[in-house]
């Protein structure tokens, strides 16, 4: 799960990790009046608005603006919430922008990458920081990987503290900024643990140029942030759970995963139904390489009802590009005759106007071809697949066939 | 041959008396697998359907049973629990069924079964498969999990006299993979589901290097997915160690990045994780590629020579 970098700046404050000052605001009028309120309570002479989406890459698309004045705040925000943003991670089309945070923006002597992520080849959380903050840290990862520092963190102990001091001094910190910052890696690494996080990045991590109030040394301090936790650790989050934004998600994939099934909507033209993680990614894979390609990745699971499974079936015809339908099913849990059924309401219900192929094999297969062979009738568009290249075969031409006509 | 199990591993299941475990049980019986008993708090002392003994706690299951491997079907909120308690009754080979287990809570199996000691203050050696994975099965002789037994060609009894290893992130494409193998003759010593999610127990090098030592295995099959870097590191422990054919097969060459394709840990991210990767990497240590999910068995059966 996702949450907005609003709700992320929350959660750091709660651990302790300074955050710059910022307010949420949902129309132009309130970035006015937030930046209004910020320099009456923080003196501040410039702010940052800033899109509140959970794409990544907001700067490139133009969903953070630096403004001087509250007219400056009302005028950049309005415009931002006015269209879809577009940054390299939304696809073309975009994503709609409900709120924009309004955050003091500070002077800045260094920058710092500093996050929390799962290694998985070690089995336990890693920090990860680096000098070079402000960029992408896979970027960093590709063009200069020696610049970056990674520590593991035990899973029930956390992080220890000679384990960030390491880091802050090979980081190249010095003096009180050594202390601020090991204070805030281990506050994160904390909040890593408590909240069953999968990601939890502060980037940038910042050093603000010595100042009147503070002469000797600048503050260390967190501008951005990003987190995400693990879906399978929610149960335990009641809180985290009400930070999901339903709104930030492809409407078809909220109505597939209220049914119990995983759904996740890709550009092609051929829609599958599959069971089974892997096999469902396969299928996808089969299909591209008979030169199609898959309109989404559908995995019905193994203990799906025929009503799931007939929604499911509604969810992949509604997708206005599907010109076709596989279904490829290896019944081992999942039954072949619910599969069937499921094919048998759905035409009833929904019908297949487009070519349908279903290849099916395992648990109770001879049941479901018993159905499908009575029901013919109502499926005038479907074929049967004897095997996988079978099935890929006559999905592939069956639509091609029909772009010819 | 075979790896993990055989005729005379004798199995418990945790969470026996809830409908998957209950289910399974008696379908683990049906295929023939020694199973001895089970365990659910509370229910101890009791018979299950099948009139095999119900357990409060997994040391009084093993002290009463004898048995030496485990499958659990416990919910995901106390799986992680399950896992230590078969761990520490000295339980040799733990098979984790469940989906949806906190990544933290197999974070900190794995460090407790990494450094563990038992009561005697010997630490013996525990191998956990998955979780979120469909088990292991020694064709005609042991199944441990969910997968459909009739699939599967026992090595022994196989038309070509050839038998695989299969080893698999997946569930149902491991069942594709063996019936493609059935169907050509060719049987299978044993298979194993390593699971779907991020943090597991044993990889794929761990199930290679006990395929690679046993006389009867003549190939491996090993299908992984996008997600991580287990396929990069088997192909580096391939190269420099399995002399026989390994046939592999990676899905989700089509997957967008940063999406989570069902599994927990098929997601490409942070840079790492695409399929192209690992299917360079397993090309370069010699492996047998697999470009369609459809020709997992004929490809097996070239490598094997047998067409």
């Amino acid at each position: 799960m996702k949450i907005h970098e609003y709700q992320a700046r929350e959660l750091l404050a709660k651990f302790g990790v300074p955050v710059t000052a910022s307010v949420l605001a949902h129309s132009g009028e309130e970035a006015a009046e937030a930046f209004d309120r910020l320099r009456g309570d923080h003196g501040i002479k410039m702010a940052v608005v800033k899109a509140q989406v959970h794409a990544g890459g907001r700067g490139k698309g133009g969903g953070v603006k630096l403004v001087k004045s509250a007219e400056e705040a009302r005028a950049v925000a309005t415009h931002m919430l006015s269209k879809p943003l577009v940054t390299p991670q939304t696809g073309p089309e975009g994503v709609p922008v409900k709120k924009v945070l309004v955050a003091e923006a500070v002077d800045i002597a260094k920058e710092y990458y500093l996050g929390i992520a799962v290694d998985r080849s070690k089995g336990c959380p890693v920090l990860i920081a680096s000098s070079e903050g402000g960029v992408e840290i896979e970027t960093v990862a590709e063009e200069n990987p020696e610049a970056i520092l990674r520590e593991p963190i035990h899973p029930t102990e956390g992080l220890q503290p000679y384990q960030a001091r390491k880091v802050a001094y090979r980081l190249g910190m010095a003096g009180k900024q050594v202390g601020q910052a090991t204070q805030i890696m281990a506050q994160l690494a904390k909040l890593f643990l408590a909240c069953d996080a999968s990601l939890a990045e502060i980037n940038p991590l910042v050093v603000t140029p010595a100042t009147e109030t503070h002469p000797a040394e600048g503050r260390v301090l967190a501008i951005d942030a990003k987190m995400n936790f693990d879906d399978n650790g929610l149960f335990r989050h009641e809180d985290l759970k009400a930070l999901a934004d339903p709104a930030e998600e492809n409407p078809a994939e909220r109505r597939a995963s209220a049914h119990g099934l995983s759904y996740i909507k890709l550009d092609g033209n051929i829609g599958c139904l599959v069971n089974g993680a892997g096999l469902a990614m396969a299928t996808m894979d089969l299909i591209k390489l008979h030169g199609a390609e898959p309109a989404n990745f559908l995995d019905v699971g193994g203990s799906a009802s025929e009503e799931a499974v007939t929604e499911a079936f509604r969810i992949i015809l509604d997708d206005p590009h599907v010109e076709g339908v596989l279904v490829n099913i290896f019944g081992g849990i999942m039954k072949c005759d619910i599969i069937a059924r499921a094919v048998v309401s759905a035409a009833e219900h929904v019908g297949f106007q487009v070519p349908l192929v279903v290849r099916l094999e395992g648990t109770n297969v001879e049941q479901a071809r018993q159905i499908l062979q009575r029901a013919k009738a109502q499926l005038p568009t479907m074929q049967v697949g004897t095997d996988l290249t079978d099935a890929a075969k006559k999905i592939t031409t069956g639509v091609k066939a029909v772009d010819v006509a | 041959m075979s790896i993990l199990v055989d005729k005379n591993t004798r199995v418990l299941c945790q969470g026996i008396t809830g409908s998957a475990g209950a289910f399974h049980t008696k379908g683990c019986l049906d295929y023939g697998t020694k199973m001895v008993g089970g365990i659910t708090p509370g229910k101890g002392g009791t018979k299950d359907a099948n009139g095999l003994p119900v357990f409060n706690t997994c040391d009084e299951a093993v002290r009463t049973t004898g048995a030496n491997a485990t499958m659990i079907f416990v919910p995901p909120a106390f799986a992680a629990d399950a896992v230590l308690e078969a761990a520490d009754a000295d339980i040799e080979l733990i098979v984790c069924i469940t989906e949806g287990i906190p990544v933290l809570d197999m974070m900190r199996v794995k460090r407790a079964l990494h450094g563990r000691c038992t009561h005697a203050g010997k630490s013996k050696k525990v191998r956990l498969i998955g979780p979120n994975c469909p088990g292991v099965i020694t064709p005609g002789a042991c199944k441990i999990g969910i997968m459909p037994g009739y699939i599967h060609q026992p090595a022994d009894q196989a038309p070509t006299k050839k038998a695989v290893g299969i080893i698999s992130r997946s569930g149902t494409l491991t069942y594709e993979a063996v019936w493609q193998c059935s169907t050509r003759g060719i049987g299978q010593t044993t298979c194993v589901g390593i699971g779907g999610d991020p943090v597991r127990g044993m990889d794929f090098i761990d199930c290679l290097e006990l395929f690679n030592a046993d006389p009867d295995t003549h190939g491996i099959l090993m299908i992984g997915e996008i997600g991580g870097t287990d396929e990069e590191r088997a192909a580096g422990y391939i190269q420099a160690n399995v002399r026989k054919p390994v046939v592999a097969f990676i899905a989700g060459r089509t997957a967008p990045p940063g999406r989570r394709m069902g599994h927990a840990g098929a997601i490409i991210s942070g840079g790492e994780g695409s399929a192209e990767t690992k299917i360079a990497a397993l090309r370069r240590a010699g492996c047998h590629l697999s470009e369609s999910p459809a020709d997992l068995g004929a490809t097996m059966a070239r490598a094997l020579g047998l067409s």
